[in-house]
């Protein structure tokens, strides 16, 4: 029977069907559902892991005791993982391992358009690239078997449209894996000078290997359609290429694209008159091909920048222009904002009203940037918020420690901004961190997190005291805080802010679309009292706007926080 | 059959996840080869929402492009407007009249468009307009205005009424399902 999947969904039905037993992730837009669907499995234990580090490792004991095991993460998330990754690329592994890594070509949600290809080449791994969800499962499955066979690591290269579009997959039952029995191998798995430079030759033997067999292999497919155009290319490229150009070209698809094959390549141009490398992100394929003789067109024509799609292809291989109509009128942007009802919005109103410096995180909180609050000064990557305040306050004094604030949501904080806040008290800067709690990690969709007092599969779990543990880190002025009460927020920042020793604000209440939350009744605006002096306009809120001179909430978004209530000097808003 | 396209846009937290996954097993139901496209993550919040759905004997790239899609299927006026470029000539759009502000006009910094509706029909595309939210209040809840959408594209779709109502049943947690049902069938009725 065929089932629509996600791409992330089919991936964790590989991960099923191959016997994998442990899976331990980060989420992060577009890899999180990899690891929502295989928690759905029982016959997997999954969780969420504070970090994508602490998650590669644990997936690299669970491959030295002998299961099949898996961590996943978006780009930026395999950075983080970027040290474990490096060095399993040296031990290899004993149950298969394969990682996923989701890029986000376009940056639908993401900060940067990385293409993690250079880490597969850099930490001497093998990647495969599936293009459709079927590819998604059949390639976790072939993941396992290559990581066993070549005794590697295998990254799965998936992207924002693989993840995240349907298509049909076959389901196949479970194949269930005995452990493989664990042996004491200080050589392969104590990475110390002496034995890593005993490694090293295997790993360049190994890669050698993997080189060969991606010259004959089920996963690198050739179609020769008798064009003398030729197309290499990988990944959701293949599909839109198949989209735009059809039988009219021959292709090469690589399913493997680290590392990739010479002669299969060679073979494939010298049947081409012209050969085009159709790649997203950075010129991975395109370098491969030019290093080892063989001209082709790619960058040239395709650009750096965002996604490719049939639209671009055609244009730019068939010289074919779309044809649409447009609206003449200008269409307002609509950017994404805070929810109605978003503990956020009270916190970044008060940091807007006092006129702080705001260092960033990596959250629903980073659109406090947007307008009309505009209460952020910058936004780097997870955990940055607070290490990069302290920078800024060594720079700028004892002045900018009065006037400036780190924002990092709870699981942010857990994920990597701890280390910024021991740094503050070790190096000593009055710094003023918030931490907004609100119970849940947000964007990625609600995921759990070593705060929310529940784990992956939704049980009962360890869950840290955020208050005791920034007492224990040596912060000293630990203050907590309900957002939904502004004038009781910003006194506490003024407090935090004028002290002369570093404190932590924990800004706390639940995310509003949070299941267990519940809501006050839409507020109305009393036509009388409201003059139309837009004060409650800014705040941000997706719920009230302004019509033929009065303000309007609208009562399939409002629940009822009040925020707008206190803005209203007039008494015009009520229940 | 060549494959065919349909754009689902509308204003995150409307629903259109679902909407494009209800057509989906509607497609796949009748043998097509079908991809879903969906948008996750920071779009979600408020902001212009994009899903697309393919279907054909086989279908290549999960994407619509502009000029491709037969069909847009648009949750909020100005969402229509915004994509219209993706339209294919001859092709229809159904909407739903619910206008929601975006922060620009909110904020004063942009003015929300006048008579969308009629400025498209000006154009000479086919748009069929029906107030999904009112429909979905008249079933019981404001949350279904995206199934009470599908109930009026359903009618612009060539598939029989009980296909729909299984891949409802498949898409829907049980305990919606029959308000989900009674929205679906008022937006049948609306055109």
């Amino acid at each position: 029977m065929k089932t629509l999947m996600l791409g992330n969904e089919a991936f964790a039905r590989g991960l099923y069907e191959a016997g994998c037993r442990v899976v331990s992730s980060y989420p992060g837009t577009p890899s999180t559902e990899v690891t929502e669907a295989a928690a759905k499995y029982d016959e997997i234990y999954a969780e969420w892991a504070p970090n994508e580090k602490v998650a590669m490792e644990v997936a690299l004991g669970a491959s030295m005791a002998g299961a099949r095991s898996f961590c996943g993460m978006k780009h930026v998330g395999l950075n983080v993982a970027a040290d474990p990754l490096y060095t399993a690329g040296y031990t290899g592994v004993t149950g298969g391992m394969v990682i996923c890594v989701a890029d986000d070509p376009g940056m639908h949600s993401s900060q940067n358009e990385q293409d993690s290809r250079h880490h597969a080449i850099a930490s001497k791994t093998m990647m495969v690239e599936p293009s459709d969800s079927a590819e998604c499962k059949e390639y976790a499955k072939a993941a396992f078997e290559l990581s066993e066979r070549f005794d590697v690591p295998v990254i799965v290269r998936m992207s924002t449209r693989v993840s995240h579009s349907q298509s049909a997959v076959e389901l196949c039952p479970r194949e269930e894996r005995e452990l493989i029995p664990y042996e004491k191998n200080p050589g392969k798995y104590v990475m110390m000078p002496g034995n890593a430079i005993r490694r090293h030759p295997i790993v360049e033997e190994r890669m050698a290997a993997i080189a060969g067999y991606a010259e004959d292999c089920p996963l690198n497919t050739v179609e020769d359609n008798g064009s003398e155009i030729g197309v290499i290319t990988a990944g959701i490229c293949y599909q839109y290429a198949k989209e735009a150009l059809g039988d009219s070209v021959n292709y090469l698809k690589l399913g493997i694209v680290n590392p990739m094959p010479v002669k299969l390549i060679k073979d494939f141009a010298a049947k081409c008159r012209e050969v085009f490398v159709i790649e997203e992100l950075d010129d991975i394929i395109e370098t491969h091909c030019k290093k080892n003789g063989v001209a082709v067109k790619g960058k040239e024509l395709f650009g750096w920048l965002g996604e490719i799609s049939q639209l671009k292809i055609r244009d730019k291989i068939l010289g074919v222009k779309a044809e649409y109509d447009t609206f003449e009128d200008n269409v307002p942007v609509r950017p994404p904002v805070m929810c109605a009802g978003c503990p956020h919005r009270g916190l970044f109103y008060c940091l807007k009203k006092l006129g702080v410096t705001v260092s960033g995180d990596i959250g629903c909180y980073t659109l406090g940037a947007a307008a009309p609050l505009c209460a952020m000064d910058s936004t780097i990557c997870m955990g940055a918020s607070i290490s990069a305040l302290h920078g800024f306050n060594k720079v700028r004094g004892a002045e900018s420690e009065k006037k400036s604030v780190a924002v990092i949501g709870d699981s942010t904080f857990m994920h990597s901004g701890m280390t910024g806040l021991v740094n503050i008290a070790y190096n000593s800067t009055n710094s003023t961190v918030i931490i907004l709690d609100n119970s849940i990690t947000g964007m990625t969709g609600h995921q759990q997190n070593p705060t929310t007092g529940k784990n992956l599969k939704g049980d009962p779990a360890y869950a840290v005291d955020l208050v005791a543990l920034c007492h224990a880190m040596g912060i000293s002025s630990v203050r907590v805080v309900d957002p939904y009460h502004m004038a009781e927020t910003e006194a506490v920042i003024r407090e935090e802010l004028a002290k002369e020793e570093p404190s932590v604000i924990i800004s706390r209440r639940p995310c509003a679309l949070l299941k267990y939350v519940k809501h006050n009744p839409p507020l109305k605006v009393n036509t009388d009292k409201c003059v139309g002096c837009k004060q409650c306009l800014k705040i941000g809120c997706p719920a009230i706007s302004i019509h033929n001179g009065k303000c309007v909430i609208d009562h399939t978004q409002c629940v009822g926080c009040g925020i707008c209530k206190e803005m209203c000097k007039l008494n015009a808003i009520g229940d | 059959m060549e494959t065919r396209s349909i754009m689902i846009v509308g204003v995150g937290g409307q629903g259109s996840l679902l909407a494009s996954r209800i057509i989906g097993n509607v497609l796949l139901s009748q043998g097509y080869d079908v991809k879903v496209s969906e948008v996750h993550g920071m779009s979600q919040r408020g902001g212009s929402v994009v899903t697309y759905v393919k279907y054909g004997d086989r279908v290549y790239s999960p994407v619509v492009e502009k000029g491709e899609a037969d069909i847009i299927i648009s949750f909020e006026q100005l969402e229509a407007a915004r994509y219209v470029q993706y339209l294919k000539k001859g092709g229809h759009i159904v909407t739903s009249t619910q206008q929601i502000d975006p922060m620009p006009v909110i904020t004063g910094a942009a003015e929300y468009p006048e008579d969308i509706i009629g400025k498209l029909r000006a154009k000479g595309v086919d748009v069929i307009a029906a107030d999904a939210l009112a429909i979905a209040e008249q079933a019981g809840t404001s949350k279904a205005s995206n199934v009470a959408l599908m109930g009026v594209v359903s009618k612009k779709m060539d598939f029989e009424e009980s296909v729909w109502l299984s891949a409802l049943e498949q898409c829907v947690p049980p305990k919606f399902l029959e308000l989900n049902k009674k929205a679906f069938a008022l937006g049948r009725e609306a055109v």
